[in-house]
Formats: C-alpha cells, structure tokens, sequence
C-alpha cells in the first residue's frame, strides 16, 4: 500500500521506487504524518467510543469491545492480504522492496491478530457464555495468527537471506487461502460468530452513532500500521546494508 | 463521581470491556517500542561497521 501510495506521489513506475534510497527519503516524509495521524484518529475514535456511541440494546456496554475487535480482525486479513500480495511481487517480478516491505508487516499482522482473538474471548464470554469455540471463525483466526508466527520463524530459521525471502514468500502466497475462508466462514458454517454488518452488499447494517467510531478507529489502526511498517522496513534496509558490509570488511582482511 | 463510577462499571461488564482495551493497547505500545528499540540497535551496529569499513579501506588506499 505505501509502495502505491508512494508510486501515485512519483508518477513513475515500480522501478523507481527499488532504489532504497529513493524509498528512504519519501519514508522519512510520510512515517511522522502517519504517526501523528495514528495517534489523533485513535484518541478521537476512543473519545466516540466511549462518549458518543450509546450501549447496544441486546448487548449492552460489551458493544464497545466491537471498536477494537473489528479493527483488529479487519487489519489481520489486510496485513496478511498485502503480505501475500508483497511475496507474489517479490517471486514474479523480484522487486526489491517487496521482501522487506513483506517481512516487515508480519508481526504487525500477528499483533493484530492477537488483539482480534483476545478481544474476541472477551466479548464472547459475557455475550456467548463461552470465550472459545472451535468454530470455522475463531478457528481459522487462530490458524492465520500460527501462519503469521510460522512465517516469522522460516525467516529465522534460514540463514541465506535470498533463499529464506524465496521459501517466505512461498509459504505467505499459500497461506493466502486462508483469508478467504475467514471472511467467508460465517456464511459458509454454521457459527456463533455474527455475518458481516459493516461491509454488506446493501450496506452497513448499524447506525451511524456507532459506525462512525469504529471506523475512525479503523482509520487509525491503518495509519499505525503504515507508520509501524515505514519504520521496520526501514531497520531491514538497515539490516541488508549491514550485511553487506560485513562482508565487504571480510573480503578486505 | 456517581457517573464516573457507572463509567467505571460499564453496565457490570467492565471485566470483559476494559481488558480488552487495555490488551490492544499494550500490544500496539509494546510493538512500537520494540520497532524502535531495534532500529536504535541497528542503527548503532551499522555506525560501527561503517566507521570500520572506512578504516579498512583508508588503509588500503594509503
């Protein structure tokens, strides 16, 4: 999303961006506005949350939890869907900055999806009388938070960075299925989770005093997110120009 | 303080509401702390091996 956004900025084409010096320059632009927006949009969707949005008439004040729960769930299927989207570009067209961009949005997914799955067993038990069920919702989360750890540990476990990029991208693009079984299972199995009222064909399903706070809080958690991946992707450029410089001091001596 | 207190309880489920923004915003503070940490250490590892590599190769050159 940021190489995206950073190509409409540049009007030119994918190649001009892989030079991270390029890259580091319009990251250093956009990660103080992201930050600062992050924590503006977050503090103001806390305050509606809290302040204007009225309990729910069936659920009561556990309504509230849905302001995090939702933006949670909803930032761990983009997280994954761009990761996956990252490791594609980086097999087919070998670009650069996809490997990097992908590693870096991976723990930001797992916390994301850490976040849906606790506040999900939170919401649960006043509103289900359960926090768990092995149900194809909750199921398949908890199966994207192990894809997002899995794919973290692969690219510990493989010391060339080359062909650890190559086997992460693999196993990003497979896990890929995943996400359309969790945005599907509440219609396609019987489940305690409630379908979609948000991103409906005919609309949002709930009233405006309620979707306005969650999606400034969604507003939010996307800036956060782009602020937290400006700056990982940055330590991993960090990181490669270490190598290579280690290696250069090697060949010297 | 009435207000505040019912506030506080929200409806008797502040056991199950505050949690969980408590734990998002832990999560979300701790990994940007922990970004933040590690760039300062890269940081600090790629000055280091910076400086050594201009030795390195001065010496060469002299």
């Amino acid at each position: 999303m940021t190489q995206a956004a950073a190509q409409r900025r540049g009007g030119g084409g994918w190649h001009r961006f892989a030079n991270p010096a390029r890259f580091r320059r319009i990251a250093g632009a956009v990660a103080p506005w992201a930050s600062g927006l992050a924590v503006a949009l977050l503090l103001l969707g806390l305050a509606l949350g809290f302040f204007v949005a009225p309990a729910d008439y069936q659920q009561g004040e556990t309504v509230r939890i849905m302001f995090v729960h939702v933006p949670s769930a909803w930032m761990a299927l983009f997280c994954y869907t761009a990761l996956a989207a990252a490791s594609a570009a980086s097999l087919i067209w070998k670009h650069p900055l996809a490997d990097v961009a992908a590693r870096a949005m991976a723990p930001i997914g797992a916390v994301f999806t850490a976040q849906a799955l606790i506040t999900g067993a939170l919401w649960g038990q006043p509103m289900w009388g359960t926090w768990w069920v092995w149900d194809a919702r909750l199921t398949s989360v908890l199966v994207l938070l192990f894809l997002y750890l899995g794919y973290m540990a692969l690219w510990q476990a493989i010391e060339d960075p080359a062909k650890a990029a190559k086997a992460c991208a693999i196993l990003a693009i497979v896990g890929f299925v995943n996400v359309p079984i969790i945005k599907f299972s509440v219609d396609w199995w019987n489940t305690l989770h409630q379908p979609a009222s948000v991103l409906t064909t005919e609309g949002p399903k709930i009233h405006a005093s309620m979707l306005w706070p969650l999606l400034v809080m969604a507003a939010g958690f996307k800036a956060y997110f782009v602020a937290v991946l400006l700056l990982r992707m940055r330590t991993e450029l960090d990181g490669a120009r270490l190598r290579a410089l280690e290696s250069r001091l090697a060949a010297a001596e | 303080m009435q207000t505040f207190r019912d506030f506080f309880d929200m409806g008797g489920y502040a056991a199950f509401v505050w949690p969980s923004f408590a734990a998002c915003a832990v999560l979300m503070i701790a990994l940007v702390v922990s970004s933040v940490l590690r760039q300062r250490r890269m940081r600090a590892r790629l000055d280091e091996v910076e400086k050594l590599v201009r030795h390195a190769e001065g010496d060469e050159a002299a």
